[in-house]
């Protein structure tokens, strides 16, 4: 069993609204996953759902077998493993670029302060941001701040990293920054679940392919099942534009 | 004598009276604000207390008794006036509980309570804007409601409500001149005797004016240089990497000798 989450029967309403429907899939050690679908397809919920930042309606998120939300597993526990990059980057604002990376490890992973910034220079480096050490979030550009973000997570040591569409909020400039760091934490065996828009990042990078729409998972395979060899007709409607879009540019 | 020359008599005459009226407005101004201040930040944070959906039936009734408890104190002490307040309780005190609360305490006590239910809302103000992605940053890397709020969220919403607590200092400064009901001897209650002593309204009530003036326009100076500080420098050093060779060669030859050790 070496599947780290597993969801099973996830369902979420906000009031009527029904935004997610038995959500069943898995991620394993070592699997890159990217969840794909239009806006309001519900890829957002399902994420914040797997991170509790909000409570699933019904279905269990299970944690290496344990049930996440009936305290199988202490919250800030599961949380400090689950590393999340955010598509508004939501770094500390009165903290500097190094305390970001630095609380974490300290407050929650009890760390002393030497290790955690010896721990936080590493990551910082990886992402190209060392020499961004004394500055204060709203100095950062868009890219250097989703990069800092990247960094902070990657610093908690987690065990699978969730990235809500990292890049939605940059320009088409700086969306490859970030896209080059998520590259190599994918070459490296990172673990990682990805929802995103960007297409055809997500048909290089993952091993795994979640399409959802309308708040269900519509089709899921390989990378290459999902791009170049879609069942359903939805799929294949959602890529047909993708394709178009490509050959326009 | 001249209108000039009136006013120039009054300082040479009155001015320890008028200085010590001075000294106890700031002292009260001050001591109030800061006391205030954390009545305000102690019943706003209780305000912004959400319960949790899986927390007991009674922990929910404790936090919703005693969020009406405090929103009871906030209007009653937005809701009426202060000269009042200060009349019932320090008269009120003495009648009721035989207890003479004495004019500094009583003044101390009143001007905090209520910049205390000014603050309060401020407070939750200060705390409800900062935005809700800081919390889920924060929550997003294990930090539990505790940790959240002392590193991330009240920080940054101290730093949104400088500008009302210097506001609060500059309103108590010229608001203690309502304790002169219970007796203090303020700023204004020097206005008053000087110009009962001299009958000369006009030229002590532009004396006291000034004063007045000077004491709020170098608090709001201040509290500017504090906001100022608070947001720490504009610019910041690129770390280069000789720094940063020098501080990971550090931290490796430090782990490099405990694994000597």
């Amino acid at each position: 069993m070496n599947e780290i989450l597993k969801i099973e029967h996830l369902s979420k309403t906000f009031g009527n609204n029904v935004v997610l429907t038995d959500i069943d899939f898995e991620v394993k050690k070592g699997d890159v996953t990217s969840i794909i679908g239009a806006s309001g397809s519900g890829k957002s919920t399902l994420l914040r759902c797997i991170n509790l930042l909000e409570t699933p309606t019904s279905g269990e998120v299970l944690f290496h077998g344990n049930k996440v939300a009936e305290g199988g597993i202490k919250e800030e526990d599961y949380r400090a493993k689950v590393g999340m990059v955010f598509q508004s980057f939501n770094l500390f604002n009165n903290h500097t670029v190094l305390s970001n990376c630095m609380l974490g490890q300290i407050k929650v992973l009890k760390r002393n302060k030497e290790e955690a910034k010896a721990q936080a220079l590493k990551y910082l480096e990886k992402v190209g941001m060392a020499p961004y050490i004394n500055a204060k979030p709203s100095q950062l550009s868009g890219g250097q701040k989703q990069r800092v973000a990247i960094a902070r997570a990657l610093a908690m040591d987690p065990e699978i990293l969730l990235f809500d569409e990292p890049t939605s909020a940059l320009d088409p400039e700086t969306v490859g920054e970030v896209l080059d760091v998520m590259r190599t934490l994918a070459k490296e065996g990172t673990t990682m679940l990805v929802v995103t828009h960007e297409m055809s990042f997500a048909r290089d990078i993952s091993s795994h392919v979640v399409f959802m729409a309308d708040g269900k998972i519509e089709e899921e395979g390989s990378s290459k099942d999902i791009f170049y060899n879609p069942q359903s007709a939805r799929t294949k409607e959602f890529l047909t534009r993708f394709r178009e879009d490509k050959q326009e540019s | 004598m001249s209108f000039f020359q009136r006013m120039v008599y009054i300082v040479q005459t009155y001015s320890v009276s008028l200085l010590k009226g001075a000294g106890v407005t700031m002292a009260i101004a001050i001591i109030c604000t800061a006391l205030g201040c954390i009545i305000g930040l102690g019943v706003g944070i209780v305000q912004t207390i959400e319960p949790k959906k899986n927390s007991s039936p009674i922990s929910k009734f404790f936090i919703k008794f005693f969020k009406t408890l405090l929103s009871i104190y906030v209007e009653f002490f937005r809701g009426t006036p202060m000269m009042l307040q200060a009349a019932f309780i320090f008269y009120g005190f003495s009648q009721l509980f035989g207890i003479n609360l004495g004019m500094w305490k009583a003044a101390i006590l009143i001007v905090s309570i209520n910049t205390g239910a000014y603050m309060a809302e401020t407070v939750r103000g200060g705390i409800l804007s900062v935005d809700i992605g800081q919390t889920e940053g924060a929550k997003a890397i294990g930090m539990n409601h505790f940790q959240t709020m002392t590193s991330i969220i009240l920080p940054q919403a101290f730093r949104l409500i400088m500008p009302q607590i210097g506001n609060n200092l500059i309103i108590n400064i010229k608001d203690t001149c309502v304790l002169s009901i219970i007796g203090t001897v303020e700023l204004f209650f020097t206005f008053k005797s000087i110009s009962g002593a001299l009958y000369t309204y006009f030229e002590a009530a532009s004396v006291t004016l000034i004063i007045y003036f000077i004491l709020t326009f170098s608090c709001s100076k201040i509290m500017r240089y504090f906001e100022k500080k608070m947001d720490g420098p504009a610019n910041f050093d690129l770390a280069t990497t000789d720094t940063l060779a020098y501080t990971s060669g550090m931290n490796l030859a430090h782990i490099a000798t405990r694994e000597r050790l």
